[in-house]
């Protein structure tokens, strides 16, 4: 039973400490950032998974939460407080093992591109794997991300999502005890 | 928990809203985010949306340095400095390349950034289209459609009128080629240092509640034409007490017959060039 697992040791600094790892990889994208470095995840959930859930999510965002996380929605049900809905467009997280359909997923306005999805992502490995090249905000050179679990066309699923800028979705790619992020502002080629 | 209040005051669904606005703000360079601001335990104009957004980032192992108009001395940088170092018990300094966080009240410090800084603007008037649009609704559409052309009309005017763009701080910039922003009120000299900084730019207005940002290594690029491009200016005298040539001056009176001394105004930069050795 998923609800026997605490949250977060000290709530304030725990939390503080995830949202600077995801600020940091959110501003400086493909850069891998601990989280959830001592955090006992429920089943399904990689321990950052966990971390920037219990961080960033509450009865303000809801998620979209697909039937593979069925052991984990009690754990977060209690911890976070969120609601979780049926349509990933009304989602404000979203959780993942393989990955999705963007277009399936709120991308914000023209006005407010920010009332978007921000999809998270578990991974088999970050820092192995197929390489990424990036380039955009964040970045002074190109960098490079290897990830593994991610599709072979994940250039040009990326590029219809980056071709919305600046509406789009922002997609957290967490793997064991790190992540690192995408932002929409950010190109991506195979590399 | 310090004295009754959580870390670093506000409570933390608080912190959680501000810091899901923040992420968005900086995937999204430039683009103004309305946040839930809150009350806090000093008025509008003091720097209420700067310390809502250091108090969402701001953890126990952080370093904190607050400039108002790039003095670590003045009444406003020293009660910011004070509340955190109360409510948060965090370390504070004065010295720039120490810090870990800087909350700036229309300053960029001389000595250049580094990666892992966070700078945290206070920001009177995050809309830069204000005083051309009244219509906030409007001013968002021509955000929406990237319609900036009545800013540009607004230079070219200025242009006829004095020569050149009579901007001389809050000069409007182009962030990641996208959102016309407001770089809050540094002076125009301040601007070339967004482009391309190594460190995190955070902005945050209280009174207005919207944040946005910019991350390291975004483009930044003051509006201007290809015949009067964009100049980044400063007094031509050099620091009275250090003797800096390139550092941008205030202007003090020192006695009443209207002597005047021209001093840096980031006093963190000129005190290290006097305890070098460096004079007036």
């Amino acid at each position: 039973m998923s609800l026997d697992l605490p949250g977060f040791a000290d709530p304030v600094a725990d939390a503080q400490a995830t949202f600077r790892s995801v600020l940091d990889a959110l501003a400086h994208p493909g850069r891998i950032a601990a989280a959830g470095t001592a955090l006992a995840a429920p089943p399904s959930l990689h321990p950052a998974t966990a971390a920037v859930l219990l961080t960033l999510a509450d009865g303000d965002t809801p998620l979209w939460l697909p039937p593979a996380f069925a052991a984990a929605r009690d754990w977060l049900a209690f911890h976070c407080g969120v609601p979780f809905v049926a349509t990933p467009a009304a989602a404000a997280f979203a959780l993942a093992d393989d990955l999705p359909a963007f277009d399936q997923f709120g991308s914000g306005s023209d006005v407010a591109p920010e009332d978007s999805t921000t999809l998270i992502l578990q991974v088999a490995a970050l820092g192995t794997g197929a390489a990424w090249r990036l380039s955009g905000p964040g970045l002074r050179t190109p960098e490079t991300l290897a990830v593994t679990g991610l599709p072979d066309d994940f250039a040009a699923r990326w590029a219809s999502n980056h071709a919305l800028y600046p509406r789009g979705i922002d997609l957290l790619l967490c793997c064991g005890r790190t992540l690192a992020a995408l932002p929409r502002s950010v190109s991506v080629q195979e590399g | 928990m310090t004295h009754g209040y959580n870390f670093a005051y506000l409570d933390e669904q608080t912190k959680r809203m501000i810091r899901r606005a923040l992420l968005k703000a900086v995937a999204i360079p430039g683009h103004q985010i309305p946040f839930g601001g809150r009350e806090m335990p000093l008025p509008y104009g003091w720097g209420t949306g700067g310390i809502q957004l250091t108090a969402a980032v701001l953890g126990a192992s952080d370093v904190l340095k607050v400039i108002d108009q790039g003095a670590d001395d003045t009444t406003n940088a020293v009660s910011i400095r004070r509340f955190f170092a109360r409510t948060a018990g965090v370390a504070t300094t004065t010295v720039t390349t120490q810090a870990t966080v800087i909350q700036t009240r229309h300053r960029i410090p001389e000595t250049p950034l580094r990666d892992g800084q966070i700078m945290v603007y206070q920001v009177p008037l995050p809309e830069p289209l204000a005083k051309l649009e009244p219509s906030r609704a409007e001013a968002a559409r021509m955000h929406a459609l990237a319609e900036y052309g009545l800013m540009q009309v607004k230079l070219y005017e200025d242009v006829t009128r004095y020569g050149h763009v009579s901007i001389s701080y809050d000069y409007p910039v182009l962030a990641n080629h996208r959102y016309l922003m407001s770089p809050s009120p540094i002076p125009a000299f301040d601007n070339p240092k967004l482009h391309m900084s190594p460190a995190l730019q955070l902005f945050g207005a209280g009174r207005e509640k919207r944040l946005y940002a910019l991350p390291p290594w975004t483009e930044v690029r003051s509006l201007d034409f290809d015949d009067h491009p964009f100049r980044a200016t400063r007094a031509p005298q050099v620091c009275g007490l250090c003797g800096a040539a390139d550092s941008y001056l205030d202007e003090v009176v020192i006695d009443d017959r209207g002597s005047r001394l021209f001093v840096c105004s980031d006093t963190d930069y000129c005190a290290g060039r006097q305890e070098a050795g460096h004079g007036g």
